[in-house]
């Protein structure tokens, strides 16, 4: 066990792309904590999506020994955070294992969105923040310029910003120093009874549930019968140890201490992220504040291509939601698509995690309908969540239909601010605050409705302001809005798959879209196929699919047969891949591009 | 043989016991751009050792049985001379004999057709299929044909005067160059020579062709509605001249059904010679090898030419083949397995299939290939067509 005031705990809290994960690697490495052989780059992403896209998804905890140059060793944990939009939930419970955080901004970039709502979060939990321009040996950096605006932010002196560059370690001696003289020591009693925090988890296929603990007061040790204060859950330590950035069992974990937590439990369900683990013999009184708790921003309907997967899915889901406890989902029965999950995410980036995962990791095939947020139905018996589409009641009882807002931060060049104000007004936005942090670079602050923005308002926001801009979210509750269902129709019948709820302004471009996509995706059949967007009974789009009039082989003679009777096996074997839906034959291929959205 | 009907039941189904026999000319002046049969340009130094080849191959054949149908197909038979042609009908008459009033036809291009050859043909030789294919000269052009419109007429009346039974024209429709105007006018001069017989086919883009790499680089490709509406027009004109429908897309007046076609599809026998020669003989379909060295060679060195053989379900084949015809096939236990589930139902309803007494008949033969579908799956059960066995030796194609 190390003395408290021997301990610091921290994160490094960035934008996406501002180096976050190289200045990671630079403290391990020069901490010795990695060996050059074992270097590889970004050593904490270690899923494979966190290192091909770029960025950290789950938080990890390191332990690095730091020995001062002036003599005295020093237990550093780093608990790494995420570090794009959709993850701030990620962000504050990483937040509430640590004393002190490392702002780090990038030199070329100067202050983006999410530094300032990551420093923010930092701030509301009370933290000690060390700022840090990065980048410093890039040509195009501009690092006392950088350093004044991320001062101005935070109401500092210039001359309390680090400069470092992650990539050649300058100026990275200097960051230790400041991590061990400017954030403060754990507190915490090594008496008081055992109070720590599990602020991650995640399952392995060998040791079961592997927790991520911050240990506040008391101690934990190898054979210790401890209990899960929430969850209400006894069992017995099996193994404690830290991450270095290898496990590596110790025989216990002292007051602000960071470490893993292996027990006999084998059910990831029954671990809650943000519980306090306390012992059974001695227990303590009161539980860690936990914090708040993930809420999906995003739902989408899950389904497998192949109707006998549906138990793998949920096997999938169910092993992902131990890393996850931001991911929900229940089961779905479509028409359409068969027996599925309405899954539940923290926005687009995150649902494409996840399929992706699903897809790689555990080599599912699978449909995802069109992506909706979580809508109100205000109806004469009360209040309903809208999760689906199918779910918004018809007629009479529905009073009004609410949907989530969310309070959009970006900051911009000014150059950009009309471009980026007509972009928030196309999506219905409300302009709030604009404020100049400095005469160059503007923050514009906007009341949106979600659904506007967690489609491809980020994207939308990038190419119009060629990278410049960046934005941060978050909600701001809910609002009446003139919504209405659209539904498609295939030959008369609605199919489930396709519905959406839209502002009526917007549901005749959906409808329009839609049949237009679909008329191109579905083959010509024996007969008509009309295809129809409707709202109610009221028909707002249609286009037809012709029957088909011609389906056969002109020529087939003695020596035609056998080649032609193959040819019209291998376009039957084509067949089995459509789906029937009444009367019509849809391709598989069909529910997945008509629902693609990133092809305005 | 009566004057039947060409699309007569007992015409059709008669067909099953007769015996037909074919002979491959691969040789072409040129390779038509849409054309994916076994064929070679220019390599007609090799024609007398091949047609010594091929008559090698019919004296070794172990089958037995006189042939009803005897067809010289290609290629371009005409490229031989009247002396080869003669040498190999007489091979067969020689080996397996020929039945009285056995149908001996080949086929033909109208610029080879003189009148030394078609005297020369006549005394062995009862029907000639010109390989028209369109009498506009654009069309002509597109598809690669070397013969112009008058070609065709002096072509047929050659064949009038040496005695021919029966003439056919082949069309080709479609081309995405040809308007249905010109469709209409390529049909009126056709029907104005009287033939016999008439094939219209719609232009397919075949693997592997010319045709199909330029579709692939952007040239356009036949539409298949405005072939929908040649395919009707063909129907109307050719019943207005006196030829009825027999067959998706064949022609025929009364007593002038292709006979070696018929059989073919009634699932009879045939023996078959020359290279990617395709043969059947009770349920058992072989085929020579595709490419004409390799076919030389094996006959020269006393092998058999043979590539691959499959084993394909009879009955599944006697539908597929038979419901090709207008005079439908006889209904079975795949049919009506096929009649009784959802996908018979849907094709029954769209008027596409129909029952006419114990027979099952496509009424609409442009969606034949919906029907010929549905039996191939497991709709039809034990009628599965792929459940045949199959053993290729060597690549066919």
């Amino acid at each position: 066990m190390t003395e408290t005031s021997r301990i610091r705990n921290f994160s490094i809290i960035a934008h996406i792309d501002h180096g976050k994960s190289t200045l990671a690697d630079r403290l391990l490495e020069h901490a010795g904590a990695v060996s050059p052989r074992e270097m590889r780059e970004q050593v904490l992403d270690s899923m494979d999506l966190e290192r091909e896209r770029g960025i950290t998804i789950k938080a990890q905890a390191v332990r690095i020994n730091y020995r001062r140059p002036g003599g005295g060793t020093y237990l550093l944990n780093l608990i790494d955070t995420p570090g794009h939009v959709d993850f701030s939930y990620e962000v504050s419970r990483s937040l509430a294992a640590v004393e002190g955080a490392i702002l780090l901004v990038d030199a070329t970039q100067g202050v983006e969105a999410q530094t300032l709502a990551n420093a923010y979060l930092a701030i509301e939990a009370g933290l000690e923040m060390i700022p840090v321009v990065n980048k410093i040996d890039m040509a195009a950096a501009e690092p006392e310029r950088v350093a004044a605006q991320v001062a101005a932010v935070l109401g500092i002196a210039p001359s309390e910003v680090l400069a470092v560059s992650a990539k050649t370690g300058q100026g990275v001696p200097e960051l230790f120093e400041a991590i061990v003289e400017r954030l403060p020591p754990p507190e915490g009693s090594a008496t008081a009874p055992l109070r720590a925090l599990v602020f991650d988890s995640y399952y392995d296929s060998y040791r079961g549930v592997v927790c991520y603990i911050r240990v506040k007061d008391g101690e934990i040790a190898t054979g210790d019968r401890i209990r899960f204060m929430e969850g209400e859950l006894t069992d017995q330590v099996d193994e404690v140890g830290v991450l270095s950035p290898r496990p590596i069992q110790v025989g216990s974990l002292g007051p602000g201490e960071s470490g893993y937590l292996i027990t006999g439990i084998k059910e990831i369900q029954k671990i809650r992220v943000g519980d306090t683990v306390t012992r059974f013999d001695r227990p303590a009184g009161q539980p860690l504040p936990g914090y708040r708790e993930p809420k999906s921003m995003v739902f989408s309907g899950l389904f497998p291509t192949d109707g006998d997967d549906f138990g793998r899915l949920r096997e999938a889901l169910d092993k992902l939601k131990l890393n996850d406890a931001s991911l929900s989902f229940v089961p779905e029965n479509s028409r359409a698509l068969g027996f599925g999950f309405r899954c539940g995410f923290l926005g687009l980036l995150h649902m494409d995690i996840v399929r992706e995962r699903l897809e790689r990791e555990h080599d599912l095939e699978l449909v995802a309908t069109a992506p909706s947020v979580a809508f109100r139905a205000i109806t004469s018996g009360g209040t309903l969540e809208i999760r689906s589409p199918q779910d918004l009641p018809e007629g009479g009882q529905l009073l009004a239909v609410e949907e989530p807002y969310v309070r959009v931060m970006v900051i911009s060049p000014t150059e950009y601010l009309g471009t980026v104000m007509e972009l928030a007004q196309q999506r219905r936005g409300e302009l709030g605050k604009l404020t100049y942090i400095t005469p160059e670079r503007v923050e514009i602050d906007y009341q949106l409705p979600l659904s506007e923005v967690v489609f491809d308002f980020f994207d939308q926001l990038k190419s119009r302001t060629r990278g410049f801009a960046s934005m941060d979210y978050e909600p701001a509750g809910y609002r009446p809005s003139d919504l209405v269902r659209v539904d498609i129709l295939l030959n008369s019948i609605p199919v489930d798959a396709f519905s959406t709820i839209v502002h009526r302004d917007k549901a005749f471009n959906y409808g329009k879209v839609m049949v237009t996509r679909l008329r191109a995706l579905i083959p010509r059949q024996l007969f008509d196929i009309p295809i129809q967007a409707a709202i109610g009974g009221r028909i707002i789009a249609r286009e037809t699919v012709k029957a088909k009039r011609k389906d056969v082989l002109a020529k087939c003679y003695g020596g035609d047969i056998s080649r032609k009777r193959k040819l019209l096996e291998r376009q039957k074997e084509g067949k089995k891949r459509m789906k029937m839906l009444g009367m019509v034959e849809v391709p598989q291929e069909a529910f997945i591009t008509a629902l693609r959205i990133d092809q305005e | 043989m009566p004057e039947l009907a060409p699309d007569d039941i007992g015409l059709a189904d008669s067909a099953l016991g007769w015996m037909g026999a074919y002979l491959h000319v691969p040789f072409c002046a040129r390779v038509c751009p849409y054309c994916d049969f076994a064929v070679v340009a220019g390599a007609e130094e090799t024609a007398g050792r091949y047609v010594d080849a091929l008559i090698a191959e019919i004296e070794r054949s172990q089958d037995q049985g006189p042939v009803h149908a005897l067809h010289i197909g290609g290629g371009t038979p005409s490229r031989l001379s009247a002396q080869a042609l003669v040498r190999m009908v007489d091979a067969v008459a020689t080996r397996f004999g020929l039945t009285d009033n056995a149908e001996v036809s080949l086929e033909v291009n109208p610029e080879d057709w003189t009148p030394a050859l078609a005297e020369g043909l006549a005394a062995r030789f009862d029907r000639v299929s010109f390989g028209a294919q369109s009498f506009d000269p654009t069309v002509l052009d597109y598809l690669g044909r070397r013969h112009s419109p008058a070609d065709v007429e002096r072509a047929v009346s050659l064949a009038r005067a040496a005695g021919f039974r029966s003439v056919n024209l082949d069309l080709i429709f479609g081309a995405p160059v040809e308007s249905l105007h010109s469709w209409e006018r390529t049909l009126a001069s056709a029907l104005g020579l009287g033939p016999d017989h008439l094939s219209c086919y719609a232009l397919t883009v075949e693997r592997g062709t010319a045709l199909s790499r330029a579709v692939a680089a952007g040239s356009p490709a036949p539409n298949p509605d405005a072939q929908a509406d040649a395919y009707e027009t063909a129907c109307s004109m050719t019943a207005a001249a006196g030829l009825r429908r027999y067959e998706v897309s064949n022609f025929a007046r009364p007593g002038h059904a292709a006979r070696y076609n018929l059989l073919t599809w009634a699932g009879g026998d045939y023996y078959a010679f020359g290279n990617a020669a395709h043969r059947h003989r009770q349920g058992r379909r072989g085929w020579n090898l595709r490419r004409l060295d390799a076919y030389l060679v094996a006959i020269e060195a006393g092998n058999s030419p043979e590539a691959g053989r499959e084993f394909p379900d009879r009955e599944a084949e006697r539908l597929y083949l038979g419901l090709r015809r207008v005079a439908g096939a006889r209904i079975g236990e795949a049919a009506a397995r096929l009649l009784a589930s959802p996908e018979g139902q849907r094709l029954t309803s769209a008027g596409v299939l129909a029952v006419q007494g114990e027979r099952l008949v496509v009424l609409r033969p442009l969606l034949t290939d919906e029907v010929s579908r549905a039996l191939l799956g497991p709709t039809a059960g034990s009628g599965s067509l792929s459940a045949g066995v199959s053993v290729a030796l060597a690549p066919n194609r």
